[in-house]
């Protein structure tokens, strides 16, 4: 029970995005993983790239709210870091690890979303890029930085906030088109 | 302007600044226009694709924040740091190789040391035959040592002859001038006085470094000559940069050049005096450049980098009179040593890729491909 509870105030906190936890999470279960991809023909630096993509899925799995794993986090974290690791050497034509280890927890439903979410977020970052300044600073600041339309038209030169909102409003329009052309492609 | 009203009033609803009255009236229109009820739909998506875009990166920047400071820390294996962490990564990583190999060197050592053991003559064990037993072993050791060393110095030395006998640069090269290529293969044009009565020839490239290179074509008369670099060390180039022109340029026609007057290669600029030579020679042309002893084989180049001469003479009496050898003479010169089956491989270069690019860019490329020739 103990453990239990301790692995959900973990989880709770990887939700808020709390260092603390993160670092405990990635302490504990970093060197397994690196382990993994080291003895199945991987550098370390693959190995990191592949952890910490587990450690996304597993944060967009708390994210929407579910603490229920049917497993420990070192169990979760290590599946989620075998499968795409298996998936990427699969690209380069090479199929099996030697582990010992069998896919003994279901983790489908959360590999199909995160890849679903990790298209988005590539396309998002291709639409951000494609956009250019000041758009993309004016957008961030008022979308994700939440600032008042007044703040951004002071910080960025805008002689009112009229005239800034009109820019936001076109930047928008632009970002929009950029990330749901692609959209559009990729379900084609 | 339409548009942007309905935007704002869309994340007015959907952040939930409305107040109750407004939202009551938004959500009516919202039912009635399936336009507007559409864009609350797509932006409530697009905005929620935003933050969670922002909230991944935010935690990828954190996630490699806390790889760099646990790696830091020795908390996990993170190899490619400084140090300790590196030897016990590379320590980890390694073990099982270095754990056979040394097995395999500890069964060796005890097979031989059994082996000395069974075949050295049944003596009455005794300390001091075992002491020197082991030194007989350390002498030997030492031994084995001071002949492989003396081997490496044999190599150094060895090596050292190789590097210096291909290119036995002793030679005091005394008089020079400028070559230019035509061919990829090594294939140089200077002037025929360069290289005239000289026991061995050599070129230098802009690195600074000698290849050697033999004549194989003279015209004395049209005081033209082709040299082939025949110096192993000598990396065939990929193309040559500018084309030999068959006709020689207009008056006025400006013109740059570049050689070797001294240990460093000088660019020049002029234009195309007359059409003719001294005397009215109708082989060369009169130019207006800055050239001095050693300019003789410089490549003249129009403005499109294409070759139109080489710059062969001077007259002293006449100040800034200078005398190129029309391009049209290279090209005979190398037809003519084609007809020899052994250069029958050499090509005039026709295309220039230098065309419409600054002057600057020019000649930092045609620099590659202007040599410095040494003769002795």
């Amino acid at each position: 029970m103990k453990v239990e509870s301790s692995e959900r105030s973990l989880l709770q906190g990887l939700a808020k995005s709390d260092k603390k936890a993160i670092e405990t999470i990635y302490k504990e279960n970093y060197n397994l993983v690196q382990a993994l991809v080291v003895n199945n023909s991987g550098t370390s630096e693959d190995a990191k790239d592949i952890f910490q993509e587990a450690m996304i899925v597993l944060y967009e799995k708390v994210q929407s709210g579910s603490f229920e794993l049917n497993c420990q986090i070192k169990t979760f974290v290590y599946s989620v870091s075998r499968r795409l690791w298996l998936k990427r050497l699969m690209h380069q034509n090479r199929f099996s690890i030697s582990d010992g280890h069998e896919d003994s927890v279901s983790i489908d439903e959360e590999m199909e979303e995160h890849e679903k979410r990790n298209a988005e977020f590539t396309m998002m970052e291709k639409a951000m890029n494609g956009l250019g300044e000041p758009c993309k600073s004016l957008l961030e600041a008022f979308y994700l930085q939440k600032k008042s339309m007044q703040e951004i038209a002071g910080s960025f030169g805008y002689t009112n906030s009229e005239n800034a909102k009109n820019q936001k409003y076109k930047c928008l329009m632009r970002l929009k088109k950029l990330f749901f052309s692609q959209y559009k492609n990729e379900s084609l | 302007m339409e548009d942007i009203k309905i935007l704002e009033a869309v994340e007015r609803y959907i952040s939930g600044q409305m107040s109750p009255d407004e939202r009551v009236h938004f959500e009516q229109l919202r039912k009635s226009n399936p336009e507007v009820d559409q864009m609350v739909v797509e932006h409530t998506y697009f905005l929620q694709q935003m933050n969670r875009f922002d909230d991944v990166k935010k935690f990828k920047s954190i996630l490699n924040d806390t790889h760099i400071h646990l790696g830091e820390k020795g908390l996990i294996k993170a190899p490619r740091l400084k140090g300790k962490a590196k030897v016990i990564y590379l320590y980890n990583r390694y073990k099982r190789v270095s754990a056979i190999a040394a097995s395999i060197a500890g069964i060796t050592a005890l097979t031989i040391s059994a082996l000395v053991w069974s075949l050295s003559p049944a003596k009455q064990f005794n300390r001091s035959d075992l002491e020197n037993l082991s030194r007989d072993i350390r002498n030997v050791d030492k031994k084995v040592n001071q002949v492989q060393k003396q081997n490496q110095v044999l190599n150094q030395k060895i090596d050292g002859v190789k590097e210096q006998s291909p290119s036995e640069f002793d030679i005091p090269y005394t008089t020079g001038g400028t070559g230019f290529l035509v061919d990829a293969k090594g294939y140089l044009v200077t002037n025929a006085h360069v290289v005239s009565g000289a026991e061995h020839v050599a070129v230098q490239s802009g690195s600074g470094r000698d290849l050697h290179a033999k004549v194989v074509y003279v015209d004395m008369a049209k005081d033209i000559a082709i040299l082939k670099i025949t110096d192993k060390n000598y990396k065939p180039v990929s193309s040559i940069p500018y084309s030999i022109k068959r006709s020689s340029g207009d008056l006025a026609e400006s013109i740059f050049t570049l050689g070797f007057p001294r240990n460093d290669i000088v660019y020049g600029d002029g234009y195309i005096a007359a059409k003719t030579g001294v005397d009215g020679d109708t082989l060369s042309c009169q130019i207006t450049i800055a050239a001095n002893k050693g300019n003789s084989g410089s490549p003249i180049l129009n403005k499109n980098g294409e070759v139109i001469g080489i710059l062969s003479k001077k007259e002293n009496s006449v100040e800034g009179a200078v005398f190129a050898l029309r391009s049209k003479y290279i090209i005979e010169a190398m037809n003519e040593l084609q007809k020899d089956s052994s250069y029958k491989n050499i090509k005039v270069p026709t295309t220039s890729a230098l065309k419409g690019k600054d002057r600057t860019q020019q000649v930092k490329t045609i620099s590659d491909y202007v040599f410095m020739v040494k003769v002795d």
